[in-house]
Formats: C-alpha cells, sequence, structure tokens
C-alpha cells in the first residue's frame, strides 16, 4: 500500500483533545493536498474525528474550519495551482473557500470506536493510559481487516509495551507531537521493538510532509520530553521544599519559578509550565512512568498534594491558562497558592521581599530576545559567565538549576534514551522553545 | 491648484495601526481630508464643484455612490454638483484632470478635489483579488495569486534577463532605502516610524517564488495602505474669492491623459511605452524638457516600476535605469529628487489616492511648504511632474507644474 493509499482512510482518536485535535489538522491539511492531485480524482478520502463528546466533537469542527482557512490563506499560491483546472473558481477568495471545503468534508465526526473498523491507520491522542490505549487497539485491530497502523502520541508509555499489549504484531509506533502539533516543529519518533520498517518509513515521510524536525527516541517511558520535563520538575519541587525551610512556601515557588525563567533565560518559569500542561497530567505521566524505572522514584508528593486541593491547572477550551499552582490575569501569574492558607497570595505581597533575599544578579538577557537572535550564543555565554561568579541565593540557585538540567541531559543519552546529546537538545530547543539546550559548557 | 491635505498613510509599519483594532472608515478619510482643505481656502460656500476619486470602495468598504459624501464633508456642500471617477491606481490623476476641464471649460472657479482608498478591511491576499480589478478579469484566472506583483514581477524578470540581474536588483534597494528615508521626513506617511538600519540589505533578501512572487520580495512592493488626500484646483478668478496668494499655488501648466487596451500584453515588458507617450504629450504641452524638471512624483507601485519610469521619462537610456539611480540622482540630495516624501513605497499608496497625493507633494515642495521633507529647488529646474499610472501601464496622466507667480 503506497504512502497516500494508506492515507485514504483514517482515524483520529481523542480528536476532541488539545492534541488530538491539533493532529486532525495537519492531518486534513495533508489529506486534502493528496486528494486533490489530478490523479485522485474521484477516490474518496475518509478522515474520522473520533472522540466521546458529541458537544466538543462541534467545537473542534469550528476549530478545523478557523484554522484549515488560515492555512490555506498562506498557501494561495499553491492553492491556485492545484485549482487550475476548474475555470469556476477565479479570485483567491473563491480557491481558499473551495479549499477550505474539499478539506472540511473529508472529516466525519463520530462518538463510536467502530468508525476506525474501516481505516487504514489510525492516530491515537487520547488519555495517558495504557490499559485504555491497550483495550482500544486491540479493539480495533480485532475489527479491522486493513491490518491498520496505530500512530500513538504518548509522551511516556513504552511503545512495545502497547504493541505487545494489544498484539499488533509491529503495527505501531510512537508518533509524539509537541503541544500545539500544528505549532510545534518537533516530532519524537520512537519505534517499539517490533515496529515493522513500512512503518517507520511512512512516519517519516509523513513528518517531513508535515514540515517537521524528526528527533528519535530509543522507546524508554517518557523518551526525551517528558525525560527531561518531569525531573526538571522534581529538581524544582525539591528546591521548594529546601528554601521552606527559610522562607513561606509562596515565595519558594515564586522564587524557583522566576528562576527557571528569567535567570535560566526559558520561555516560561517551571511551575507556570506545569499549569500549562496541567498539574493532573504531569502527575498521571510521573505515575506512568515510574514503574519503568526502578532505579528512581519520579513521584512528587507536592504535586499530589495540590492535585488532592484541587488545585490542577491546565487550559480552558480558548486555549487560555486556567489557575493552577499560579493565579493568573491575562495570561500573567500574578498570585501563588498557599498549601496551608488554601488561597492565592498576590505575588505584589512578597515579590520585592524575595527578591532581596535572592541577592544582586546579574540582569538576565529576555528569552523573547535571545530566542532569536543570531548573537545568541555570544549573548549567553556572556551571562551565563556571569552567572558563574555571582554570588547570593538567586546565583546558587540558578546555577544549580542549570547543572541539574545538564545532568538530565546528560542522563537521558547514558541511560539509553536518547541517541545522542544533540538530540536531547534539539527536543528542548524545538519542543520546549528553550533558547539553548541544556547540555552545554556555559558554566563549566 | 492650492491648499493640499494629506491624511496619514495607515497600514503597517504605522505604530496607530493594528488590524485586530477598529480604525477610521471610508467617510472619516473623505471628511478629514476634505475639511482639510476647505478649512485652506474659505469653506465650502467657495466651492464651486466637487470631484472625488476612489478605485474600489464597492468591494473594499462595500460603499458606491461616493459622490453623495461631499455634503458628509461640510453641510455647505449640499446641492452642489459633484461626481465620482475611477481608473484604478490612476483614479487620483484622473480626479484632478477632471477637476482641470472644468476649470477650463469655466463651468467653476474652484473644485474640491478628493483621492481616498481605504483597503485594510481585508488581509493582503483578498486586497490582491480587489486590485486586480485594475487588469482585465480574463486574465485573472491565469494570473498569481498576488495579482499585480505578479505582473510587475514578469516585467522584471524580463527586464533581468536583457540587462542584467544584479545590478537592477541593487537598484531596487536603493530605491527602497530613498524611498523610507525620504518617508522618515513626513509624518503623515506609512514608513514615518520606520527606524531599520540598514534599509539596503534589507532589500537585497531574495524573491521567494513558493510564498510570494519570482522576481520581486515584499520591499520591491508599496504596502496596503488606507489614507485620503485633498487639494483645490482654482481658476485665477478662484484664487481670488479664496484670498490665496498666487505665490502660494501651482500652475497646471501641461499634461498627458491618455489609456492603452487592457486587454492587450505589455508591448515590451522591459519598457512602460503608454508611461513613456503620457510623459511625452505633458512635456510637449507644457513646452519644456526634462531638464527642466526639478522634482517628480512618480509611480512606484513596485520599484521596478520606478526604475522604468526613470526610463520612461528619459531621465535614462533604455536599460540604463539602474546605473541612474544607484549613482543619486534620484536622492533626495540628486539631480532630480524623485518622491520626496515616500512615493508609494515609503509614504504609501491608497490606490485611489495617490494621484492627488503625487499633487499635494508636488504643491508643497514648489510653494517652500514640504516641512522636514522640504527639497532646494533648483532655479533652472523649476518644474514639478506627476506620474500616475493605473493598471499594468494601461491608464496614465501625467502632469506638469510651476509655482504660481
Amino acid at each position: 500500500m503506497s504512502y497516500e493509499e494508506r492515507l485514504q482512510h483514517v482515524s483520529v482518536l481523542g480528536a476532541a483533545g488539545k492534541m488530538g485535535s491539533g493532529i486532525l489538522l495537519l492531518t486534513v491539511m495533508e489529506m486534502a493536498d493528496i486528494s486533490l492531485k489530478p490523479e485522485n480524482k474521484g477516490k474518496a478520502f475518509v478522515l474520522n474525528a473520533i472522540d466521546v463528546s458529541d458537544e466538543a466533537l462541534a467545537g473542534v469542527m469550528k476549530y478545523l474550519k478557523a484554522q484549515v482557512l488560515k492555512m490555506a490563506e498562506k498557501k494561495v499560491v499553491a492553492l491556485r495551482k492545484m485549482y487550475a483546472d476548474n475555470v469556476n473558481l477565479i479570485e483567491n477568495e473563491e480557491i481558499i473557500n473551495q479549499y477550505v471545503f474539499d478539506a472540511i468534508s473529508l472529516v466525519r465526526t463520530s462518538t463510536r470506536l467502530e468508525s476506525a473498523f474501516d481505516s487504514r491507520m489510525v492516530f491515537e491522542a487520547i488519555k495517558e493510559d495504557p490499559e485504555l490505549k491497550i483495550g482500544i487497539f486491540s479493539k480495533i485491530s480485532a475489527n479491522n481487516p486493513n491490518q491498520p497502523w496505530f500512530f500513538t502520541n504518548t509522551s511516556s508509555i513504552p511503545i512495545t509495551k502497547l504493541d505487545e499489549g494489544a498484539g499488533l504484531n509491529g503495527r505501531i509506533i510512537g508518533f509524539h507531537f509537541y503541544n500545539p502539533p500544528a505549532v510545534q516543529k518537533l516530532v519524537e519518533i520512537i519505534k517499539a521493538e517490533n515496529t515493522l520498517p513500512e512503518v517507520e518509513i511512512f512516519a517519516r515521510q509523513y513528518a517531513k510532509n508535515l514540515r517537521k524536525i524528526v528527533v528519535p527516541s530509543h522507546d524508554k517511558a517518557g523518551f526525551i520530553g517528558n525525560g527531561h520535563f518531569m525531573r526538571d520538575i522534581l529538581h524544582a519541587t525539591a528546591e521548594v521544599e529546601k528554601l521552606s525551610a527559610q522562607m513561606p512556601f509562596v515565595e519558594a515557588v515564586y522564587a524557583i519559578n522566576k528562576i527557571s525563567q528569567d535567570y535560566l533565560v526559558r520561555p516560561m518559569g517551571i511551575f507556570q509550565l506545569i499549569d500549562y500542561v496541567g498539574v493532573d497530567v504531569c502527575s498521571f505521566i510521573m505515575s506512568v512512568m515510574n514503574p519503568y524505572l526502578p532505579s528512581e522514584n519520579l513521584h512528587s508528593p507536592l504535586l499530589d498534594n495540590l492535585l488532592s486541593l484541587g488545585v490542577k491547572g491546565g487550559q480552558f477550551s480558548d486555549g487560555s491558562q486556567k489557575d493552577g499552582i499560579l493565579k493568573y490575569e491575562k495570561g500573567k501569574p500574578v498570585a501563588i497558592f498557599d498549601i496551608e492558607k488554601r488561597s492565592y497570595i498576590p505575588i505584589a505581597e512578597f515579590q520585592s521581599g524575595v527578591d532581596t533575599k535572592l541577592g544582586d544578579l546579574p540582569a538576565p538577557p529576555p528569552w523573547k530576545t535571545v530566542v532569536g537572535s543570531k548573537t545568541k550564543e555570544e549573548i549567553l555565554a556572556g551571562y551565563f559567565k556571569q552567572i558563574k561568579t555571582a554570588s547570593g541565593l538567586g546565583a546558587e540557585l540558578t546555577r544549580n538549576y542549570a547543572a541539574r538540567s545538564c545532568e538530565i541531559g546528560r542522563f537521558l543519552v547514558s541511560s539509553g534514551v536518547a541517541f545522542n546529546e544533540n538530540d536531547v537538545n534539539t527536543v528542548l530547543l524545538t519542543g520546549f522553545f528553550h533558547a539553548y539546550g541544556p547540555i552545554n559548557n556555559y558554566l563549566d | 491648484m492650492v491648499a493640499g491635505y494629506n491624511t496619514i498613510a495607515l497600514g503597517t509599519g504605522r505604530k496607530e495601526f493594528n488590524p485586530k483594532k477598529e480604525r477610521p472608515g471610508l467617510e472619516e478619510y473623505i471628511k478629514e481630508s476634505g475639511q482639510g482643505t476647505l478649512k485652506k481656502i474659505g469653506g465650502a460656500k467657495n466651492v464651486d464643484e466637487c470631484v472625488i476619486g476612489n478605485f474600489m470602495a464597492s468591494r473594499f468598504n462595500r460603499q458606491a455612490n461616493l459622490a453623495a459624501f461631499f455634503p458628509y464633508i461640510d453641510d455647505g456642500l449640499r446641492y452642489k454638483p459633484a461626481v465620482r471617477v475611477e481608473g484604478a491606481c490612476a483614479t487620483g490623476g484622473l480626479a484632478l484632470m477632471t477637476g482641470i476641464k472644468s476649470v477650463l471649460a469655466e463651468t467653476a472657479e474652484v473644485v474640491l478635489v478628493i483621492g481616498v482608498e481605504v483597503q485594510n478591511t481585508v488581509k493582503a491576499i483578498y486586497c490582491a483579488d480587489y486590485l486586480a480589478g485594475a487588469g482585465w478579469f480574463k486574465n485573472r484566472k491565469d494570473g498569481h495569486a498576488y495579482f499585480f506583483p505578479g505582473q510587475f514581477s514578469d516585467r522584471a524578470g524580463a527586464y533581468f534577463e536583457k540587462y542584467g540581474r544584479d545590478k537592477t536588483r541593487q537598484a531596487f534597494a536603493r530605491w527602497f532605502r530613498n524611498a523610507v528615508e525620504n518617508a522618515r521626513l513626513c509624518a503623515t506617511a506609512q514608513e514615518y516610524h520606520n527606524t531599520t538600519k540598514y534599509l539596503e540589505e534589507l532589500a537585497m533578501m531574495e524573491p521567494n517564488g513558493k510564498s510570494f512572487v519570482d522576481n520581486l520580495n515584499v520591499f520591491d512592493c508599496s504596502k496596503v495602505s488606507d489614507g485620503a488626500s485633498a487639494i483645490a484646483i482654482v481658476s485665477e478668478e478662484g484664487l481670488k474669492r479664496c484670498g490665496i496668494p498666487v505665490s502660494e499655488a501651482v500652475e497646471v501648466i501641461g499634461w498627458g491623459q491618455i489609456e492603452e487596451d487592457i486587454t492587450k500584453p505589455p508591448v515590451d515588458p522591459t519598457e512602460l511605452t503608454t508611461t513613456k507617450q503620457a510623459i511625452k504629450m505633458a512635456l510637449a504641452s507644457a513646452g519644456i524638457t526634462r531638464d527642466q524638471i526639478g522634482t517628480a512624483e512618480i509611480h512606484d507601485c513596485f520599484t521596478v516600476a520606478g526604475l522604468m519610469c526613470m526610463e520612461a521619462i528619459g531621465f535614462a537610456e533604455k536599460g540604463k535605469g539602474s546605473d541612474f539611480i544607484l549613482e543619486g540622482n534620484t536622492a533626495r540630495s540628486g539631480k532630480v529628487p524623485i518622491n520626496t516624501t515616500g512615493g508609494l513605497i515609503g509614504w504609501g499608496h491608497p490606490t485611489g489616492g495617490t494621484g492627488v497625493h503625487q499633487a499635494v507633494t508636488i504643491l508643497e515642495q514648489l510653494t517652500g511648504k514640504a516641512g522636514d521633507a522640504q527639497i532646494t529647488i533648483n532655479p533652472n529646474r523649476p518644474y514639478g511632474l506627476t506620474v500616475n499610472m493605473g493598471g499594468d501601464d494601461k491608464s496614465l496622466v501625467s502632469i506638469v507644474y510651476k509655482r504660481g507667480k
């Protein structure tokens, strides 16, 4: 079966979710472009958007239409060529609208798993629950005569476990998009022990057509992305616990969030990132990864505690940030949740006091300026050189944080998760928008 | 002509511009420019007739019957004759010609002329659809997504092939730099806030046919602009009525106003043949030579059009336009400063308003009222020239001006 034939009948599971809707968008654009080739005229292309709620699926169709329109506007030069034969489509507006119509027409929403029984490939972006995934894959595989391929977006579960559990005989691969899939350039590709070579060839072609940067990862729980992120969280929470001996909890959270954003020159602080992903999701990912990591304990009592108090984070359906460990106004943190008082304390109440405790640090270059700068290396080398010799609590926390991030990166290579250090850095640069890779010699 | 007024040219580049926020509409631009000129001529009571030039409000703003906006400018314009004219990007020039002919026909002593376009109502990709109306609609299907950039990219490609690419592209980049540097001196210009240091280097960006057109980059193109300009066309009698000294006016001493067949491809893609003819007629009717022109406002909707216009005027021989520009002749300190407030690329190109804006700039320069953008007019070259082009070298208005005595 050719690449294009494989893409004639596709299902996306969890299509109404944050990741699933992005995968749906990218896939519908790819399928539409293929279906519009002259040689494919008359062939049917079907993309099932499967999820549990009709309401959520209705929302996804609105999102899809708006996003396909935006993307069509950007590629109108190519679209005019695609529709060159249709004499009735003359203006850009007519061509763009027709493309949106043609693309959206490929999508069928469904709340029934049975819709996937005719598909040739299945993208999966449902809950990070190995048993749930195995159950669904087994059911589809048993009822689908096409021997479908499964592309799982899991960020933490070993693919081999899913392959074996569902009896797929290698018809599966880890295809891990970053959030949001339509924007983030990175895709981690993870082969199970028995992944069929043709599945990997297809995965790479598909990633290339979507203009993604591919980083391969070994099939170890959490792969590179969460392998770094989860351990980074544990470093942060450990530092907060230590600091809590000398300052209130909210001040410690503020301090570490500030260190991990401003002083490490990252796009957002670690606690804001946890909120962005969801406290529950982070905690759950750790619990999924932990059984596969016998020499470590990937578990955060602090996150559990916060969850038990109802602190969850995550996003509203329009993409705006819900309150979590931090409270947000117009997307910016304004208060921090106090575990003792069970309420948010405004940052303004303690900000200057904590800043004083952190000491007189060299002014960090703003992430926004650094990330796009041609002289990025120079700026960062110069800044970290100052951090290296600076004294005070803030400088020490910054050095420790950077050193631990580097250590995690190296560990991902030595423990056989990443193929090499460069892959680790690429994941952090492209999947997390860091300005520099964690494995560097800035502080040597 | 007297009493010129320009609104700002609003669009990307201006600090006030935010595509997500509400902006002034067509009527506000008409009102602001109209009142600006009325104020300088003693009010609406002095006006005999009105002309409004607009290209495509019917699509950009879903508005027609624009002549009926004159009474909205000032109650004193109620029940006075008014007309709307259209000729694509030469609309402004045609509005001026309509006013000039009314004065010459002695049906009016004072004509209020406005040119206006409000184009940021749609994204650039749809704007391209609307502006494509300046070409023959039967060519639209086979044309480029960005129709006019596509037309002029083809011209640039032909020019590259005939006369060489590298130097020509350098001349385009210099043209861009001159445009922005001039615009920085004019507070109403769209590029007034542009602070880019290395303009020529920026403009040397390699064109990308996959996302735009093959032979031009975005810096080679005028932007999408909202704006209006107004001026009064008056007889000597009208000037007295308005109480304006003759030295504050410019005299129209010649013009060329012609059309070429919209259904035909260019006679020669490396040459603006209609433009050349219109300028020739303008200079002949004024009884002057090109060497007597002190400054010109020419229609640089694209850098390549600017370059070809230098050859059409005869400032440079065919194929030598690049040298003429790169030697600095068109810069504000050069032999013939061109587009001294930025032209279409620097000041902006609210299509239906551009021809009127050109006249306002010449009026200001020749009467010493151009503010920071003022150039010194060489006494041996006392004439100003405007060249306003509609479509791909199809509708042309070229006018010769001299300061009143």
